[in-house]
């Protein structure tokens, strides 16, 4: 089934931001327990905004929400030692958000996953910037892999993020996201895909409706997880729906559920 | 007469081959190819950035507005005389050291070119100390700074610092943007304006370098 990674919990958000700030406890726990209602398999954690809190903030966020995380946490820094302090923490095995191929990240990052036991998500970014053809997500993609499978990661807690970028600027770019999807599907059945989607609709009219319809045609490429909002029930639905229609809920029990909790209209 | 304000519509409504036919006419009448760009065409692009930021247009069609008019420039450009500067002011644009992303840049940089500036884009991953050479390289007056990140945004900051260290800082005026980027933010690192989008921004350094 498709993993949800919420996304609500990051410091750039103002509300969390001002929570953060005031250590307001109550309203960070509403919003991680509203998130695991809607459906979330994990809860993202970023506290990277407040520039040079960033350590008591993770720390702050995990012990609020731990005791009432009923799906584990997604580590999400892109510095190995609030993350090293972080993973101590947590009880449940984490996501880590993220590695790169670009060097700094890569080489911080490496030593730090060596020997733990975690999903990682891969950005298919290098030092040369966004990925321009589908040929170099892919190429990106293998080498992560390869490079993930060497430190005795398993391929199945790799998480591909192929960059999804605006068709705005370039109508190209949903195929060429598309295309490079199913060919890392292609090379390693067992990794995962995932990511923002928003990205794709940036500079369009009426967003949520691009975002909607792209996330089920990455479905159909092979993308099994997102990072997003599981409050916006809309996409939500359509994840459910489509999951089904991919073959991948057993006699449409999932979608049943969900109608019957009124999280699917038509 | 020409009638510019035609030509201004014709841009706007993404008309390309009714603009290039309106251009060609105006030089027929011997209108002065600096006044077609800067009457016509320019101030066609000052209407499209300006319904950019009321979201009257969106990023694809300010791609095709600023297309066309590039189409226009080109046949413009041998006909002005060198007096005849095609820019209204020098712009240096880059993404902040640390920091790979490059399409808001990319955006406002071309819309600062289309309200007839000369801006040099250099890149994404630039260094403190590249955007001061280049600020001496090239006489820049404007100098804007992009971040996505929010692990990248102080380096913002540190580049500002590095230009008032060179002591650069009283001839450049520093713009900074992206995505988690705000007038606070500006504020607090002494830049001189903050944009939230490519048509504000455009419009911004027009205002600064004046």
């Amino acid at each position: 089934m498709f993993e949800v990674i919420g996304e609500r919990i990051n410091t750039s958000r103002k509300l969390v931001q001002a929570a953060v700030a005031d250590r307001d406890a109550a309203y960070i726990i509403e919003d991680v327990k509203k998130q695991q209602t809607a459906g979330a398999n994990y809860i993202d954690i970023n506290a990277g905004a407040r520039i040079g809190h960033e350590e008591e903030d993770m720390k702050w966020l995990i012990d609020t929400i731990q005791p009432i995380a009923t799906v584990p946490l997604t580590l999400d820094s892109p510095d190995p030692a609030i993350l090293e302090m972080a993973f101590l923490r947590v009880k449940k095995t984490p996501m880590i958000n993220s590695i790169s191929l670009e060097k700094d990240r890569f080489d911080t990052m490496m030593p730090f996953l060596q020997g733990k036991e975690c999903k990682i998500i891969a950005l298919c970014m290098d030092d040369s910037g966004m990925p321009a053809a589908s040929e170099n997500i892919v190429n990106r993609a293998i080498t992560l892999v390869e490079e993930l499978k060497k430190i005795g990661i398993p391929t199945a807690s790799i998480y591909i993020d192929p960059l999804v970028q605006p068709i705005s600027t370039d109508v190209n770019k949903g195929m060429m996201v598309l295309d490079a999807v199913r060919a890392i599907k292609t090379h390693f059945p067992e990794v995962h895909i995932t990511g923002g989607l928003s990205n794709i609709s940036y500079g369009l009219p009426q967003r949520k409706i691009i975002n909607r319809t792209f996330v089920s045609l990455m479905m159909t490429a092979g993308m099994d997880s997102a990072i997003i909002d599981p409050l916006d029930s809309k996409i939500m639905a359509t994840i459910r729906t489509a999951d089904m229609l991919l073959g991948k809920d057993n006699f449409c029990m999932e979608y049943l559920k969900g109608v019957r909790a009124g999280m699917i209209e038509s | 007469m020409t009638d510019f304000n035609e030509i201004k519509e014709t841009l706007v409504n993404l008309d390309v081959q009714g603009l290039i036919r309106l251009v060609n006419e105006a030089l027929e009448k011997s209108t002065p190819a600096a006044d077609i760009l800067n009457n016509g065409l320019i101030a066609g692009m000052d209407i499209v950035g300006e319904k950019m930021e009321n979201e009257d247009m969106f990023i694809p069609e300010v791609l095709m507005a600023a297309q066309a008019m590039s189409q226009c420039v080109e046949i413009l450009k041998p006909l002005m005389t060198d007096g005849e500067s095609v820019t209204s002011g020098t712009a240096i644009i880059g993404t902040v050291k640390g920091d790979l992303h490059d399409i808001g840049k990319n955006l406002v940089s071309m819309m600062m070119e289309s309200a007839g500036m000369e801006v040099h884009n250099l890149g994404v991953d630039i260094a403190p100390e590249d955007f001061v050479a280049q600020i001496k390289e090239k006489n820049a007056k404007i100098v804007c700074l992009s971040a996505l990140l929010t692990t990248t945004m102080p380096m913002m900051k540190q580049t500002i610092d590095a230009i008032v260290e060179a002591g650069l800082r009283d001839q450049v005026k520093i713009m900074v943007g992206g995505a988690p980027v705000t007038q606070a933010f500006a504020d607090e690192i002494g830049a001189d304006g903050f944009a939230p989008d490519a048509g504000s921004a455009s419009k911004l350094a027009k205002n600064l370098a004046a």
